[in-house]
């Protein structure tokens, strides 16, 4: 299956919350809709495998999950175009798009193109990180949904954020056992949140979290106040040691799965020009957006956690925004039966209720971002914390010096699992802001493409006419 | 406060990094200036052919300086640059194309360069031996190979500071100016000068030259490359089609770099540049046709950068032919890797001695601006 045209009004890049409500509203409003999506069904990460999942007891999942399906038949009602399984691996400020789908490989082009990528989960860099047997929470919650599969043998999730506590609710609901959870919030930051509590207590994330983490304590053995976790074993994990009030206990472990909150997928932002911007209280880059989610390429739209982490409700609302605003462009006589672009806005705002508590109160300490010594940073290329902090002291002064150091970043997964980590401690070494020293700069394809793909790639009419010229 | 030093270079490319180092083996102290990073265009991100073969004939001797250099690139930079010499090999795919090789092979020989040998289908083979059956041959030049671009020019730039060289990087050269028989610069809050500059300012060179009223016809363009995921060893050398815009080479880490001139767009106000997937896919569908052992490999990432192209293909690397100290080193035109550490060479040898034994009078810039007075 291919795109059944060469050029859409809009294309909208992900099938999460996000995109699934953009794309319904474009759509709706008559623009030709394109809507992308890597994943073999659509609900991106919240609703993986919605359509799918064999996991059809509802409590399990919980009532958030199901919450997806709606949004989906509203969109299958859109008369938007859906292709699953298509990978975006180029988008440039033509807004041309690479796209790869069923062995295949095509460019089409948009007038509005909707990046809806969402986030990924932050790197964990703790020592033995890289074992055999170490997960992402992420990781274990992708298999759970889609194929209803949980850990076996001992397990032990570390880490913090929302994610954390959901994944431990949904493992032991399902009949999973987790043998430990550790939380690594740190103390200080209860006092940093609290003055943002209140606007936190009145959002719809408070009672559910709440309600979620003493069903999860109810289960199973909590240990807060964590400040150190390392993992070791002989080609697999196989203890995990840990500290908390000073003291340190070690733990047979079979399975750990690390989790510290997720951060904006950038990749295709990033490589198509968009201008980012380190956020200090994310500790992440966010896009730099305008009142109608426009990035800096003029035309390209960011909705969705990737235009800064505002969890599943705020990025439908914020999907929505986003498509207002392309109708608004396209096809302003349509926008006349739609919600007004303020009370869009509205939602958004009370979807993001609450988010500043969430960010102050899970934002990850030091000693989990910046790596010492030995622990591996690139896993790709195998550079470690020390060498990186060596290519500082004989004269790297950014990301994109260090690939011709030490080839970090240079691997498949193109600085996904090592950007942050790399530009943090290169701020670190040479006392500078994760602002001034930058990231990697990332190139197309954000998706490694077959070399067959690209040699079978149809000649639009435009593109024989370049090649004559 | 202005800061003096022996000389100014603009650009921090390979051509700058090795005019410094090598002005500071001559015991000046020459200051460099870079808007970015040294490294981070052309000389960083090219395809790190080192390569004397199929160059015209006017660069010719610089080439074969530089040749001399890369030898021994380890002792002069204390880094290997990852420099490996197997060869680059330009494959003939018919008879037609063989005749044109032996007939530059012929005519290299009469100006007495020997550097390229005609091989025949055999030895072609026996080079390459993944090459499709019905190539009749094709012209080696075996003292050539490949380095990695971004690590030999920082190295160029580290051991040019370690010598004596100041380096600003991060920030552009401005309100370039002579006053009082100097040269003066601004770079950031500072202000240098220097009885010498020297413009090697890569793709934003032809501007600065414009502005010292010698205008050139240069322009910014922006070559693309790409890079596949491993495949098993196939390939030693260099492999360069003579009748397709088409190169590649395999790393030691059994990847495979893609290229052979095709260009994207460039951007060079803000350091950007789109690429042309239209074209990557005619290369893509070359090595897919030629190569059986690349059908499954995967492209990991494709990249251009900007890079300085004058209108005959041939360099600047002279004098300035208005301004006393004024010295060109740009336009490399897509094959300026290889000349970077000759040309430092002899643009040091220039600037300090007033003359250099290798020959490069077709390379000045007197060719578009006329003969004057200097
Ligand atoms: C994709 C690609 C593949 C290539 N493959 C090969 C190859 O295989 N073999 C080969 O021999 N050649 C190759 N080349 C060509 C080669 O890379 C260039 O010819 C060479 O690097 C030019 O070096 P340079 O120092 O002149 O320019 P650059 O590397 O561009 O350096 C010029 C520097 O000047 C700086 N600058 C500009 N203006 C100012 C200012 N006002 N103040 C301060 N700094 C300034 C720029 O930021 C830049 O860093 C390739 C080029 C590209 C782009």
């Amino acid at each position: 299956m291919t795109p059944a045209r060469d050029e859409y009004d809009v294309a909208v890049i992900g099938a999460g919350p996000a995109g699934l409500a953009a794309a319904a509203l474009t759509a709706k409003a008559g623009l030709s809709t394109l809507l992308l999506d890597e994943n073999q069904g659509p609900g991106g990460q919240v609703w993986r495998a919605i359509t799918t999942t064999p996991v059809q007891d509802k409590t399990l999942l919980g009532k958030d999950y199901w919450a997806g399906k709606e949004l989906v038949e509203d969109l299958r009602k859109s008369g938007a175009e859906i292709l699953q399984g298509a990978t975006v691996w180029s988008l440039d400020r033509n807004l041309e798009i690479g796209i790869s789908v069923g062995g295949g490989a095509c460019l089409i082009k948009a007038k509005r193109v909707i990046i809806a990528t969402g986030a990924l989960e932050r790197p964990f860099p703790i020592p033995g990180w890289t074992l055999p047997g170490v997960m992402t929470a992420g990781a274990a919650q992708t298999v759970l949904k889609s194929s209803g599969l949980l850990p076996e043998g001992r397990t032990v999730i570390a880490g913090q954020g929302p994610l954390l506590w959901l994944l431990s609710a949904q493992i032991l609901r399902m009949g999973g056992k987790i043998d430990l959870v550790l939380d690594t919030t740190d103390k200080r930051n209860y006092r940093r949140a609290l003055p943002h509590a209140a606007a936190f207590i009145t959002s719809p994330y408070f009672l559910k979290g709440l309600a979620m983490m003493r069903e999860v304590r109810r289960k199973t053995r909590v240990v807060s106040g964590v400040t150190s976790l390392v993992a070791s074993g002989e080609g697999h994990v196989e203890s995990l040691s840990f500290e908390a009030k000073g003291k340190k206990t070690t733990v047979p472990v079979d399975v750990l799965l690390l989790h510290q909150g997720v951060v904006p997928n950038v990749n295709l932002a990033m490589s198509a020009g968009v201008k980012h911007h380190w956020d200090d209280i994310q500790l992440c880059w966010a896009p730099e957006l305008d009142g109608k989610a426009e990035t800096s390429v003029p035309g390209v739209h960011i909705a969705g956690d990737g235009a800064g982490i505002g969890g599943a409700l705020a990025a439908v609302a914020r999907g929505r925004v986003v498509a207002r605003a392309a109708i608004d462009a396209l096809k302003p006589d349509a926008g006349a039966s739609l919600p007004s672009a303020a009370d869009l806005k509205t939602a958004v705002a009370k979807a993001e209720k609450g988010r500043l508590f969430l960010d102050l109160l899970f934002r990850p300490t030091k000693q989990f971002r910046i790596p010492s010594d030995d622990t591996i940073v690139c896993r790709c290329e195998e550079v470690t914390a020390q060498d990186i902090r060596d290519s500082v002291a004989v004269g790297a002064t950014g990301p994109n010096q260090l690939k011709a150091y030490r080839r970090a970043g240079m691997g498949p997964c193109q600085g996904r699992l090592c950007g942050l980590t790399v530009t943090e401690l290169m701020a670190e070494a040479r006392s500078k802001t994760p602002e001034e020293i930058g990231y990697y700069r990332l190139r197309a394809p954000v998706k490694p493409i077959m070399l067959s793909e690209l040699a079978r790639l149809p000649k639009t009419d435009e593109a024989t006419k370049a090649v004559v010229r | 406060m202005i800061t003096r030093a022996d000389a100014i270079i603009v650009g921090g490319g390979i051509h700058g990094c090795s005019t410094a180092l090598h002005l500071c083996l001559r015991g000046l102290r020459p200051v460099l200036i870079e808007k970015d990073y040294a490294g981070r265009h052309a000389s960083g991100v090219n395809a790190g052919g080192v390569r004397q073969l199929a160059r015209h004939i006017a660069e010719i001797p610089l080439s074969i300086r530089s040749m001399d250099i890369w030898e021994n690139i380890g002792d002069l930079l204390d880094d290997d640059c990852d420099f490996d010499n197997h060869g680059q090999v330009l494959v003939a795919e018919n008879e037609e194309e063989l005749d044109a090789c032996r007939d530059r092979v012929a005519e290299l020989n009469r100006h007495g360069f020997t550097h390229e040998e005609l091989i025949s289908a055999a030895e072609l083979r026996r080079l390459v031996p993944a090459v499709a059956e019905t190539c009749p041959g094709g012209i080696v030049s075996r003292r050539d190979g490949v380095a990695n671009p971004a690590r030999t020019t920082t190295a160029f730039r580290r051991k040019a500071g370690r010598l004596g060289a100041t380096v600003r990087e991060g920030v552009a050269a401005t309100n370039i100016r002579q006053e009082n028989g100097l040269w003066r610069v601004d770079a950031g809050g500072e202000t240098f000068e220097a009885p010498i500059l020297v413009n090697a300012a890569g793709a934003w060179a032809g501007r600065i030259a414009a502005d010292l009223g010698e205008p050139v016809p240069m322009k910014a363009v922006a070559p693309m490359l790409m890079i596949t995921s491993r495949v098993p060893d196939f390939i030693k050398p260099v492999v360069i089609l003579r009748g397709r815009k088409l190169s590649f080479k395999q790393f030691r880490n059994g990847t495979v770099l893609i290229g052979g001139g095709h260009l994207g767009t460039p951007y060079p106000e803000t350091n950007e540049t789109v690429l042309d997937w239209a074209k990557l896919h005619e290369s893509a569908e070359t090595v897919f046709a030629l190569f059986a052992v690349m059908r499954n490999a995967t492209i990991v990432r494709a990249w251009a950068g900007i890079e300085a192209r004058m209108e005959d293909d041939l360099p600047v690397v002279s004098r300035s032919s208005k301004h006393e100290g004024l010295y060109h080193q740009f336009g490399f035109s897509l094959h300026g890797f290889q000349l970077g550490p000759g040309t430092g060479a002899v643009m040091a040898e220039m600037i300090t001695t007033g003359k250099t034994n290798t020959p490069i009078n077709d390379l000045a810039i007197d060719r578009f601006t006329g003969r004057s007075a200097v």
